[in-house]
């Protein structure tokens, strides 16, 4: 019995807090735009009876998926979401495995401050620290002054409203999801194997490369899924640093609900991109599971 | 026919293999070895044994070129290898934790080394499959490290280290990691390793009863320095001093006064008691503080007043059963507790003691060693 409820409160959970507002986002996804406050018809009518719900039912249809296939608007939304996602994970990776490196190799009285100084951007909110992105990167900003002052330009870099501002965005605020578990990786890494390799004949460098780096794999893929699944929705970091060419499915999305008000396009285009993402979601999973049989 | 008796230490002919030369080395204020000069020949199979902290590791570690000496040189066949770095020196270790890749599978870990030297692949195939056979592995080629035991752990990494086919092969703390049963199993292996591959081997260990099994010759270490280096035999049977007798074995102390006359020697030990005799090399001075280190399976312990030169009456205080054999802690009415070993060649309900009873201890004079510290 008490089993029974230890595993149902997570399962209610979920079925409370995500698979009823998934359903709720599918049934709006699959009506159609409507003048009207919600602004989408059918509206379930249960007074009707059981006539009602069989009109609602007939109405419900697949035009709204139909349309973005049509429009090239949301694929190319889509694509680019993915090109973008997919170069800053990259990015993130190259940032992040040399300081999750750095942070292993550290004497041990330093790990502590060190993790600190890297969850330490968490304390403040997401949204003002993306904000004073834009202070640093436009033309009047911090770091064209810098350059400017020391006469490394002599004309002000335009950085904001571009992509490489959104790239700069993404890297900086996701570093954190992808250091955290490779360090986990290299920390775990026992020192004898280094000091095997090297005896049986490895210079540093190729001991790095045969078994440091394979060792981490696990917490280098693990890193880009936690980097690449919200890098591929994400709406602030575009619309505040990206200019009008970025072009992100997060960004159509919040366009669509707020600007166009049209709720049946905007939760197909929601459903489509959860629908993408359960694929990482679930390499994800199965990347974890590999590694917990392996740690056995 | 007679084998020919391997001791090459005896041989001044003999050039050897690794030589210490006035070796120290200091971790900061720490002195982890001290001014130690030390000789290993080839074809030896060599313990470095020492509780923990005494050096041993940091000697290993510098024969593999993981530490360099502070002062002193290292040579290896006449060569100082003092500033070779670990991956270019003729000398292969195999780890306590046996730090095997968990990532690859047996075969390629084995081949690890030898796919660094650039070796073709049907030499490696040979060689690899060489080593499965030696170390009996040939049917967990393709597994991981984690879906192995402990025992084949242990001989892939025996095998990972033997494949380079190195002069000298360290092992630091080979077998600390498997049970009694197979602990025992395992050194009579790697003797027989030993034997076959003619690797010399240099094994660290606190386990005494395993560096007297396996090794040719043990070298007792203590504080950073070699308290003394010698067969096995020779360190049980002649310790240089009471450190040595007490960290190998089991063994009675008593502290008395030398009085020699020739080669046999009285040591007065006590008020009451009669002295104890013993024969000796050394010379001691007149009332000289020594020290009568007697193991305690040398002791006879029986009913009535032996004939031998040293006996002492005394009561049981405690048996220890260990099922082949059994000690008697025997007190003496100076309060001294002497160990006595007897074999069990009876079975239990026969025994002749008990606890409480009165008995004679007693030992022949050649039984005992006296050492002056």
């Amino acid at each position: 019995m008490r089993r029974l409820i230890l595993i149902a409160v997570p399962y209610l959970w979920l079925l409370a807090f995500f698979l009823v507002p998934f359903l709720i986002v599918l049934k709006i996804a699959l009506s159609d735009y409507n003048l009207s406050i919600p602004p989408y018809t059918p509206q379930l009518d249960l007074s009707a009876g059981w006539q009602g719900i069989k009109d609602f039912y007939d109405a419900l249809d697949f035009e709204n998926f139909t349309f973005l296939t049509s429009d090239d608007l949301y694929w190319k939304a889509y694509l680019s979401s993915l090109k973008i996602a997919v170069i800053s994970t990259f990015m993130t990776l190259l940032v992040g495995y040399p300081i999750a490196y750095g942070m292993a190799q550290a004497p041990d009285e330093w790990r502590p401050t060190l993790m600190m100084l890297v969850i330490l951007p968490f304390w403040t909110s997401f949204l003002i620290r993306v904000y004073s992105w834009m202070g640093i990167l436009s033309n009047e900003g911090l770091l064209n002054k810098f350059l400017l002052w020391t006469g490394v330009i002599d004309q002000p870099l335009i950085i904001l409203s571009t992509n490489t501002a959104v790239y700069i965005g993404i890297v900086y605020t996701y570093l954190p999801f992808m250091i955290l578990p490779i360090y986990a990786a290299l920390e775990k890494l026992d020192g004898s194997l280094l000091e095997a390799a090297e005896d049986l004949g490895c210079s540093r460098l190729s001991a790095f490369w045969l078994v440091t780096f394979p060792l981490s794999r696990s917490g280098m893929v693990a890193g880009c899924f936690l980097v690449f699944i919200p890098a591929l929705g994400e709406f602030v970091i575009p619309s505040l640093l990206g200019g009008s060419s970025t072009l992100m499915i997060g960004k159509v999305l919040w366009e669509e609900f707020f600007s166009n008000r049209d709720w049946p396009v905007a939760s197909a285009v929601a459903v489509v991109l959860l629908l993408i993402l359960v694929i990482p979601i679930v390499l994800f999973q199965r990347n974890q599971e590999r590694q917990q049989e392996a740690e056995r | 026919m007679p084998q020919k008796v391997f001791a090459p230490w005896d041989d001044p002919q003999e050039k050897p293999l690794i030589q210490f030369k006035n070796v120290t080395k200091r971790f900061g204020s720490f002195t982890a070895i001290d001014n130690l000069n030390l000789d290993i020949f080839e074809r030896e199979f060599f313990a470095l044994l020492g509780p923990s902290g005494c050096g041993k590791t940091t000697l290993m570690r510098m024969l593999a070129g993981f530490e360099t000496p502070t002062e002193g040189t290292i040579q290896l066949s006449g060569k100082d290898i003092g500033g070779v770095p670990p991956n270019q020196r003729a000398v292969n270790m195999m780890f306590q934790s046996y730090a095997l890749f968990p990532h690859l599978s047996v075969w390629e870990n084995i081949a690890f080394g030898l796919k660094r030297e650039g070796k073709d692949k049907g030499a490696i195939e040979t060689r690899v499959s060489e080593m499965m056979r030696l170390t009996r592995l040939e049917k967990f080629r393709n597994r991981k490290p984690h879906q192995l035991s402990g025992g084949q752990r242990q001989r892939v990494a025996l095998a990972r280290s033997l494949a380079k086919a190195p002069k000298l092969l360290l092992l630091d703390e080979p077998l600390g990691a498997l049970d009694r049963k197979l602990r025992e199993e395992t050194q009579f292996e790697l003797m027989d390793i030993q034997e076959k591959t003619g690797t010399t081997f240099v094994i660290v260990t606190h386990d005494q009863e395993e560096a007297m099994t396996v090794a040719s010759r043990v070298a007792v270490m203590d504080e950073g320095k070699l308290v003394q280096v010698a067969t096995p035999d020779r360190i049980y049977e002649g310790p240089n001093s009471v450190y040595v007798a007490d960290f190998i074995g089991d063994v009675n102390i008593i502290e008395g006064r030398a009085h020699q006359t020739g080669d046999k020697v009285q040591v007065i030990w006590s008020e009451s008691e009669p002295p104890l005799m013993a024969t000796t090399q050394k010379n001691f001075s007149l009332d000289q503080k020594c020290y009568m280190a007697i193991r305690p399976e040398k002791v006879g312990i029986s009913a009535d007043r032996p004939t031998a030169a040293n006996a002492l009456k005394g009561k049981i205080l405690d048996i220890a059963y260990l099922g082949n054999i059994s000690t008697y802690h025997v007190e003496l009415p100076s309060g001294h507790v002497i160990k006595a070993q007897e074999a069990n060649t009876r079975r239990i309900a026969r025994r002749h003691f008990t606890w409480e009873d009165e008995v004679w201890i007693s030992w022949t004079d050649t039984a005992a060693v006296l050492l002056e510290q």
